[in-house]
């Protein structure tokens, strides 16, 4: 207990001894602390590229004063050699939530209840989810404990913020100085704005629900900010007031995964904001489009654990993707280095701390040079937080935070023996340690034993024989005094000899207190015999034999039916064919098409194929790719739900390129597709248009010049009578009619204010809706009922425009001579009905009807199931009605391309259209026709025999990969259950949540 | 609160009135004889040129034109098709109206092991939707319960009746089990990962349904079981006795292994899959083991991201050739309103491999095998059920899937329905103008 005290007594002298200057004293008197500490003979990594031999370092106050060959020692200096042994700065982790306690959860589903739709602050922003305002700092309370983690493994610094909502304020740099005040520690208390795409866990607000919400919500905050500057705005917003101050600090954006980073990276591009992008440790599988960002980047070491695979069954759920990144993720910072994207690492995202040497080691194993490593720790850290000055390497002026390591680091033999801080010192290993592995003789009481010892240094280990019996043996060593404690040769008996003995650097001899087993005192010795290095040099040998890990190659995407190359654009003539033009020529029997350029160049018999290549296509049919009007495939989001109009939203910022239905549904011959916003809201977000280019990144996915849709929606969905919600308006369709009344109202209102060239604030939902109104945008709505059809073209009537299609639209053939007065197209399903009350009235006569009627019709999927026979729900409007073959296939080809406003480049097979066409085994409409080819600007995207190919290198690399993941578990490696992971299939009515 | 329930009883009787569904046809009064038609006997084989003549219910001549005298009324189907009328096994069709709207969904109980719960009870022969499988040539189906360990007991029922007493085929045919799944998905409402893991209560579940199923055995051996009361065991009794086929709903490789070892140790002498979409992987078993197969829907996604993107589509083919008894089910997503798109889901596979007369074997013979009716429906054949249709074209491809006339059990049946009846009055709507 006394020495407790003791202790603790010390403790508090050495904190006050660290005390600011001016602060008072009251438990001594005052030392100066001007003395210098020299560090001599050490090899100095003053950067990861620079090296001096024989340095000498000198440090006061916390600070480097000098570093060097040459420097001249002041005579007040404490002087450590450090003959044989390195210097490197201490790492940095510029991504931790050190000492900052993450918010809990309210817990629930945000929906259940009566959700909430309005904010809960005052004085501060509408939506609760931004907060710049948030100061880590006032969140913060060191925490010694985590921080002697942090320390063992070499970090000085941490750069920490709060981990909780859209906009998360501002971060601190804390130094790791666990001696200091919170003043000492304190390197910056504004460094960063951090951002991210989760909500706050300390709010229920539902808005935004969606990835693509939360996007907009972004922007919107930008232009809400430049408003607010320009002292627009009469109210106090004190979130709008932070984030304008905190705007010209290092943004930092934890977007997660690879493909949010480039969703972040956008929306910077859009606000001249280069954030610092937190990845995913998948970067490495769109590298270029990772490049393209320009972003710094703070790489996590989160590589995969392997998988168990042992099972065949449970096996057989993983994908090759998933497999795939197990075997790939260590080479992320390689590649990343490779492409000369400048990378921080962290700590984030790993389980353990100490797990971070192995990680490194391993990513050095996988082609990461040692050098970028201890770059991606110290000196990269420092100059994205715009901190070099101070932090990441050894220089005069900088902070005295560095470690003292026996070896190079992640060299295999390296330990790190001490991390200093702010000038002052932890120990981590004892440097001055005194090696006693060898071989003695070890002499007690006349009776000569042999004593082996081995292991680390620090951590000896002993072994006692006698003659041929090996004993018992423990063995402690600390503060350069070892014990030993053995058996007797006699293992029945519980008879123990113990030795003790303190040890003297430079002495072979040990020489101490022995008791025997019956009491009695006597003396021992030990004598270092020779040494014998042979059979541990031999071992060396084998081990650097080491194989070189076999990385798989990366496809895009990079999952199973990815392409290791992305298909190339070809000229090609198809002959003798039956060729379905869509055009007044009708369907052409042994015709030839030839396309070119990614255009269709010609269409006739006997055409000369030129260099094109020559494809023989008798009894096979040709015609325009399918069009699909309504689809959410490839998306990573469909629904804002938080309000009752998301203008605001866009599907373009949520493309997934890696969903695999973008490959099925070319399987079955569908090269464009609109998705759709879901039907949540009778105001929904805007639509992209894609070309189904599987392969491409999400950008080159989005149709050229595509015109502009927004979706709205009507019925039970928007009032959202089937799932439990009262609170949000509209609860009726007499609601719905006024709540578009009302946006159209304030959107003619800002377009007008717009117009005038007086100041307005930018607001994209009413931008959006004002784009309706000027024609510059058109309505895409779900509709079942032929009540609020009608009202609703009586709304765009009454503001003066027409509604471009309504989607679904079962009850079209109720109004289907209303719809041809307003213009207005349809684009149904074919025989849909019966899940919900709305659709009782569904007829698969629909199409029909509204056709002969002359409403532009298309049939759609909004099912990534249904998609892929689009041309058999085509087919089934000659069963039902009679439509002619001719016709039925534009429903599912030309139309929609008319309904898109796309019919310029596709839709039909006419000189001059895309060459996005399909030759199929047999008539399109018939139930038997299979796609063969799905060909998009001339570049074959699906093709059946190509497929077989691909799915035997599937099953080949998913057999090499189970084979390495058995080798992984068989070495001893941590595993984790095979499991598949579940992409949400998206229909109109799926309601997602982002956390 | 008188008067509201009257509103209610008002209401529904006028709903009821406008969506009374097609009158059911009389009784077979008068021998009729198709003649010239293509006859697809259901069975894999065609007859190019026929005669089919049945007489107060039951075909009882078939064969080449040339061979057969006719008798009775005389229909002329030249170049036309006749089908035996297509099989909807494992569906809720007439328990379930609207998806959305609770008071009208009758598929499934509460509880675990539910074998006692008879689907025909609340089977609704008015349904809408019933009526709306007629005019694609869906004539009978199996209607069975959802939900629990053991679903309940499904029966069978032709498509034209007045009520479910007459629209009975065969009464309470068979008890559903949902075999425990092996995987799990995560809740990712309580923040786990949404994908799937291995369901760790596997085992437990596949020992409770084993208790149920000893329990059941021993009750039965009682000399009245019956004055017990053990509802749930004494349901089982015909699952023993062979009375019932047992259909288990399983689809993982693994799930299917252990099935056919559960079958085998309870020597249940008639068990079907359900699903069974990775039956594929162990058909030899199957076929050693006699055990048939209701197949996962061929118009679905493949589950896995790896797998071929026509595994569905070929699925039922691959079982095919491996000597499986097998039919198309399809339960799933819409799946009342979708049965009828039934014969469309045998195409799909005769696009995807398989010969066209085999891949209407799928949703006729086969299934009629499977379900135990093949004793007096399912095939083209002389004593059996003139459950029939005419179409104009092959029933199989939706251009040509367009019906004539339709027989059940010699009756000639509507091919009206609340659809066509909107589609002519709306189509008159614009003639007029």
């Amino acid at each position: 207990m006394r020495k407790k005290i003791a202790l603790l007594a010390l403790v508090c002298v050495i904190a006050n001894l660290k005390a600011q200057e001016y602060f008072p004293k009251n438990d001594g008197v005052h030392t100066s602390k001007s003395n210098f500490t020299v560090f001599k003979n050490a090899v100095i990594h003053t950067t990861p590229d620079t090296e001096i031999k024989n340095g000498t370092l000198i440090i006061q106050k916390g600070k480097i004063i000098a570093v060097g060959t040459s420097v001249s020692i002041p005579s007040n200096s404490v002087i450590v050699d450090l003959k044989g042994k390195h210097i490197y700065p201490s790492f940095i982790d510029p991504f931790t939530n050190f000492g900052v306690q993450k918010p809990k959860g309210k817990g629930g589903s945000p929906w259940s209840g009566n959700p909430q739709y309005g904010s809960s602050r005052e004085g501060y922003y509408w939506n609760d989810h931004i907060r710049p305002e948030t100061d880590a700092l006032t969140h913060f309370k060191y925490n010694t404990k985590k921080a002697e983690e942090y320390i063992k493994e070499g970090f000085g610094v941490l750069h920490t913020h709060m981990p909780d909502g859209i906009v998360r304020g501002t971060g601190a740099l804390i130094a790791l100085n666990s001696h200091g005040t919170q003043g000492d520690r304190i390197i910056s208390e504004r460094s960063a704005q951090f951002f991210s795409f989760e909500k706050s866990k300390k709010s229920k607000q539902l808005y935004p629900t969606s990835l693509m919400g939360g996007i907009a919500l972004l922007r919107q905050l930008y232009h809400d900010a430049t408003w607010y500057q320009l002292g627009n705005v009469k109210n106090k917003d004190l979130t709008l007031e932070a984030f304008n101050k905190n705007k010209n600090l290092p943004q930092i954006f934890d977007a997660e995964s690879r493909i949010n980073g480039f969703r972040a990276d956008k929306i910077g591009d859009q606000f001249n904001t280069q954030y610092i992008l937190v990845g995913g440790g998948d970067e490495y599988a769109r590298i270029n489009e990772v490049k393209n960002t320009n972003a710094k980047y703070i790489i996590p070491l989160n590589f995969p654990e392997a998988y168990d695979v042992s099972d065949p069954f449970m096996a057989n759920m993983l994908s090759l993707g998933d497999m795939r990144h197990w075997n790939q993720a260590p080479s992320n910072p390689s590649v990343l280095s490779k492409n000369n994207i400048t990378f921080s690492f962290t700590t984030h995202n790993l389980k353990k701390i100490t797990d971070l040497k192995s990680r490194i080691k391993k990513a050095i194993e996988y082609g990461l040079d040692k050098k970028t490593a201890i770059a991606a720790l110290t000196t990269v850290p420092a100059k994205i937080l715009g901190k070099s000055d101070l932090l990441g390497s050894i220089k005069k002026g900088s902070y005295a935070n560095f470690l003292i390591t026996k070896g190079e680091l992640f060299s295999k033999e390296n330990v790190i023996y001490e991390n200093w801080v702010q000038g002052h010192k932890n120990v981590i290993h004892d440097m001055d340690i005194i090696d006693l592995t060898g071989k003695y003789d070890l002499t007690i009481a006349g009776k000569v034993y042999d004593l082996s010892i081995s292991g680390k240094s620090s951590k000896p280990k002993a072994e006692i024989k006698l003659g041929d019996s090996k004993l018992g043996t423990k063995m402690t060593y600390t503060n350069d005094w070892i014990s030993i404690t053995f058996t007797d040769v006699d293992t029945t008996k519980t008879q123990f000899t113990r030795l003790i003995s303190s040890v003297v650097e430079g002495v072979d001899l040990l020489k101490g207190k022995a008791i025997l087993p019956n009491g009695l005192v006597s003396t021992f010795t030990a004598k270092k015999k020779e040494k014998v290095n042979k059979g541990k040099k031999e071992n060396k040998a084998t081990n650097h034999k080491e194989e070189k890990p076999e990385i798989v190659k990366v496809t895009y995407p990079n999952i199973g039916y990815g392409l290791a190359q992305l298909p190339l654009q070809e000229d090609m003539l198809f002959k003798n064919a039956t060729v379905w033009t869509n055009e007044t020529d009708g369907i052409l029997k042994n015709t030839d098409v030839l396309i070119k350029n990614g255009k269709i160049n010609a269409i006739g018999k006997n055409l000369n194929a030129g260099n094109a290549k020559v494809i023989d296509a008798t009894e096979k049919h040709i015609t325009a790719g399918i069009v699909d009007e309504h689809s959410h495939i490839a998306a990573a989001a469909i629904n804002e739900a938080g309000h009752n109009s998301s203008a605001e939203v866009t599907i373009e910022d949520v493309i997934s390129p890696d969903d695999i239905n973008i490959y099925r549904n070319l399987a079955g011959g569908v090269t464009s597709i609109q998705i759709l916003h879901g039907s949540a809201n009778p105001i929904g977000g805007r639509s992209a248009i894609l070309k189904l280019k599987w392969g491409e990144n999400a950008d080159n996915f989005l149709f050229p010049n595509a015109p502009k849709f927004i979706k709205f929606a009507l019925g039970e969905n928007v009032k959202q009578s089937n799932w439990q919600s009262f609170s949000r308006f509209p609860q009726s369709r007499m609601g719905v009619e006024q709540l578009y009344m009302d946006y159209f109202t304030r959107a003619k209102a800002y377009h007008k204010l717009k117009n005038s060239k007086k100041p307005y604030r930018k607001d994209v939902e009413l931008e959006t809706l004002a784009e309706i109104l000027s024609g510059q945008r058109h309505i895409s709505c779900h509709s079942y009922v032929q009540s609020e059809i009608n009202m609703l073209m009586k709304v765009a009537e009454k503001f003066d425009f027409r509604i471009n299609t309504f989607t679904h639209i079962l009850e079209g053939y109720k109004v289907a001579d209303k719809m041809v007065k307003h213009g207005v197209g349809g684009s149904t399903f074919s025989d849909w009905w019966a899940y919900k009350f709305e659709v009782n009235d569904a007829i698969p006569y629909n199409a029909t009807i509204m056709h002969n009627q002359g409403v532009l019709t298309a049939i759609n999927s909004d099912d990534p199931e249904m998609s892929r026979r689009l041309n058999q729900e085509a087919a089934k409007s000659i069963k039902y009605g009679g439509v002619s073959e001719e016709e039925a296939l534009k429903f599912v080809t030309l139309n929609p391309a008319k309904l898109l406003h796309i019919d310029d480049r596709v839709g039909s097979i006419k000189v001059g259209k895309d060459a996005d066409i399909v030759l199929w085994t047999d008539h399109p409409l018939s139930i038997y026709a299979k796609a063969e080819k799905t060909i998009i600007e001339g570049a074959v995207y699906f093709d059946l025999e190509k497929d077989k190919i691909m799915r035997k290198s599937i099953a080949r690399e998913r057999n090499k990969l189970s084979a390495m993941l058995l080798k992984a578990k068989n070495s001893g490696l941590k595993t984790q259950p095979a499991k598949k992971k579940e992409k949400q299939h998206f229909e109109c009515e799926t309601l997602e949540t982002i956390n | 609160m008188k008067e509201i329930m009257y509103i209610i009883l008002l209401m529904v009787f006028s709903v009821g009135k406008i969506t009374a569904q097609q009158t059911p046809a009389k009784s077979q009064s008068e021998t009729i004889t198709i003649v010239g038609a293509i006859a697809h006997i259901g069975n894999g084989e065609v007859i190019e040129n026929s005669s089919i003549v049945f007489e107060q219910g039951k075909i009882i001549a078939i064969g080449d034109r040339s061979a057969i005298s006719v008798k009775g009324k005389v229909i002329d189907a030249s170049g036309k098709h006749v089908y035996p009328g297509f099989i909807a096994p494992n569906s809720t069709l007439g328990l379930v109206e609207i998806g959305a709207v609770r008071a009208t969904d009758d598929d499934s109980e509460i509880g675990t092991f539910n074998p006692h719960i008879r689907s025909i009870i609340a089977y609704n022969a008015e349904s809408k939707i019933v009526e709306s499988m007629r005019p694609n040539g869906v004539l009978i189906a199996q209607v069975t319960p959802r939900g629990g360990r053991i679903s309940g007991t499904s029966s069978i029922v032709q498509l034209d009746a007045w009520n479910w007493e007459d629209a009975v085929l065969k009464m309470d045919d068979g008890i559903h089990i949902n075999w425990p799944s092996i995987y799990k998905r995560g809740r990712w409402w309580l923040g786990e990962d949404a994908g799937y893991k291995p369901n760790k209560e596997y085992a437990k579940q596949v020992t409770e349904l084993e208790d149920f199923i000893n329990q059941s055995y021993a009750t039965i051996q009682l000399n009245n079981p019956e004055l017990e009361g053990d509802l749930p065991y004494l349901a089982m009794k015909g699952l023993f006795n062979g009375t019932k086929t047992l259909f288990v709903h399983v689809n993982s490789e693994k799930g299917i292994v252990d099935v056919i070892n559960f079958s085998k140790k309870h020597s249940f002498r008639k068990v079907v899959l359900v699903g069974a979409y990775e039956g594929y992987k162990v058909a030899d078993q199957l076929k050693k083991n006699n055990i048939s197969v209701l197949i996962t829907r061929t118009h679905s996604n493949p589950k896995l991201e790896d797998e071929d993107y026509d595994l569905p589509y070929k699925n039922a083919k691959l079982l095919m050739d491996k000597g499986v008894l097998v039919a198309i089910q399809n339960s799933g997503q819409m799946e009342r309103a979708n049965a009828r798109n039934l014969p469309f889901q045998a195409g799909t596979v005769a696009a995807h491999g398989l010969d066209k007369e085999k891949a209407l074997q799928l949703i006729t013979g086969n299934s009629a095998k499977i379900l135990g009716i093949d004793n007096f429906t399912g095939t083209l054949e002389i004593g059996k059920d003139a459950t029939l249709f005419i179409s104009i074209g092959d029933a199989l491809d939706m251009r040509t899937n367009q019906l004539e006339k339709a027989f059940i059990q010699g009756r000639e049946i509507s091919l009206e329905s609340h659809q066509t009846k909107l589609w002519k009055r709306y189509r008159d709507k614009y003639k007029t103008k």
